[in-house]
């Protein structure tokens, strides 16, 4: 479903991407976890081509991010068709982002009526659903300001999956909760894996990693230090800098 | 200080030679209300033509696209740094170097043309210079408050597939409404008055008007007060209307929105203290 190769990527002379190889298979759920710097956000935004990738390729589901292949020179998409291959992969952030504008059915209906032009009464069928999916039924005519961290991440995750993605991106979903509210949302992402959803975690929680993770990916400045299954990786690290690493946060 | 200020009043409104009867003659006088329609309707355009180019500008300016971005720069530098004053005087005399306006293929005779003065009368004239001068500042104005949204709802909305055009018309821009209203409130109700300089261009508003009056009549002060009084009444209505506006804007920002003073007064009015149970 993912396919990066040798991907880079720098901001000014800060190289945050040093060569970044890695595959996700569908229906597989990754979890990358690392140090904070280490490049993991960074290389989960280049994959919906939120950050350009300076050298490297990165696919999805077959075909390039953001770029066109022509030869052996890799050629910019237009705004239109970078939107439309977005809208195959959602994103669910730290901070949430919600339309603070907007209740949270109209945050989930917006997209899918604005961008796939479905009528009002299917978006609101589905975003109904949804809400209902994440345990939110209630909260349908709730603004985001009225909701607590961990309802306004399960909008979230409603207003992506709204769009019928292909992919699901996590960047730190349960970073800026309280932590009796990380289990709801933690909760939601479970039921999405075993629904068979394609996901990319980066995330701090190891135990949702070792539970729901088919695979582990630890990364540190800008590499890809150690990777495999998940409980290997967790109870038996073979490298030195993730057994530095997981001693400080296990 | 209040004695102070009571005073000042005190002698002007009973000053000797103050006609008062003339104010209240004029005051709903025919040629003094036509003037204050057409103040309106100047306002009115003028605001149009100001915040639709203003926000269109204001796009321009934060695209990434350099030449977008430099013309607009251009236009904010240049309407911004001459005075209105002259703006309308050009629009009212660019007859005087372009006698004909038209369309036309060039280097054959096909084509239209237009007198100018037929294009432009007085009334455009003024719309013009006020219009594109306005468009200036909106343009700082919107772009203060695009700003000023958050970058992670441009984020957000991008990840879910929106183009540049979406992101900016429906997550952005009505976002951004919250800073930009009370500074256009200001500007329209300080453009409600600067309409007063279409008087250049003999423009019959609302102070052309008094002053046309006052001229066959010698009364200028009462007819400055007629001028003032309906200039008050009108940007008192526009401060109400802003009030509205905001409070319409701040849904979403706010858990509770602000109460109207007719809400305020209700509570004050009408809150009991309930007796508990003994």
């Amino acid at each position: 479903m993912v396919k990066a190769e040798a991907v880079h990527k720098s901001f000014g002379r800060l190289e945050v991407l040093r060569g970044i190889d890695l595959e996700v298979n569908p229906k597989e759920v990754m979890c990358i976890i690392g140090p904070s710097g280490s490049g993991k956000s960074t290389f989960l935004r280049c994959i919906n081509h939120l950050e350009k990738i300076d050298a490297g390729r990165l696919s999805v589901d077959g075909e390039l991010v953001g770029y066109r292949d022509r030869g052996d020179k890799l050629y910019e998409l237009p705004d239109s068709e970078v939107c439309k291959k977005r809208s195959e992969i959602g994103m669910v952030f730290q901070s949430f982002n919600l339309f603070p504008h907007m209740t949270a059915l109209d945050n989930i209906i917006e997209a899918p009526m604005l961008v796939k032009k479905e009528s009002r009464a299917t978006a609101e069928a589905r975003a109904r659903r949804l809400l209902d999916r994440v345990g939110l039924a209630d909260k349908v005519d709730a603004y985001p300001k009225q909701l607590s961290g961990g309802q306004q991440q399960r909008v979230a995750i409603a207003r992506a999956l709204a769009m019928e993605p292909k992919l699901m991106l996590f960047d730190e979903p349960t970073s800026a909760l309280d932590p009796e509210l990380v289990g709801d949302v933690l909760d939601v992402m479970r039921g999405l894996a075993e629904d068979g959803m394609t996901m990319v975690v980066v995330t701090h929680e190891m135990g949702f990693a070792r539970e729901v993770g088919d695979s582990l990916v630890f990364m540190d400045a800008g590499i890809i230090v150690e990777a495999g299954n998940p409980r290997e990786v967790l109870s038996n690290p073979r490298h030195e800098r993730t057994k530095a690493f997981l001693s400080k946060v296990l | 200080m209040l004695l102070l200020a009571f005073a000042g009043i005190y002698t002007v409104v009973t000053a000797p030679l103050l006609h008062w009867e003339t104010f209240w003659q004029f005051l709903f006088q025919r040629l003094i209300l036509d003037g204050v329609r057409l103040t309106l309707v100047l306002t009115v355009a003028a605001m149009v033509i100001g915040i639709t180019l203003g926000v269109v500008l204001a796009v321009m300016r934060l695209s990434p696209n350099p030449v977008m971005s430099a013309v607009s720069w251009f236009y904010i530098w240049f309407f911004r740094g001459t005075p209105v004053l002259v703006q309308i005087f050009f629009w009212f005399n660019v007859a005087i170097i372009l006698p004909y306006v038209g369309v036309g293929i060039p280097f054959t005779h096909f084509g239209i043309s237009v007198s100018t003065n037929v294009l432009i009368p007085a009334v455009v004239a003024a719309i013009f210079g006020l219009g594109f001068n306005e468009a200036a500042y909106m343009a700082e104005i919107v772009r203060a408050g695009i700003i000023s949204v958050e970058h992670g709802q441009t984020e957000a909305a991008q990840a879910l597939g929106m183009t540049r055009l979406q992101v900016m018309r429906r997550i952005v821009l009505p976002q951004a409404m919250r800073v930009i209203i009370p500074p256009t409130g200001n500007e329209t109700i300080s453009m409600l008055k600067t309409t007063s300089l279409a008087f250049v261009a003999s423009v019959p508003e609302l102070f052309t008007r008094a002053d046309q009056i006052a001229n066959s009549n010698f009364r200028y002060v009462e007819l400055l007060f007629v001028a003032s009084f309906w200039y008050l009444l009108m940007t008192s209505i526009l401060t109400v209307g802003q009030f509205y506006m905001e409070r319409y804007y701040a849904r979403g920002a706010q858990r509770e929105l602000t109460p109207t003073p007719f809400q305020r007064l209700r509570r004050l009015l009408f809150t009991f203290h309930v007796p508990g149970p003994t």
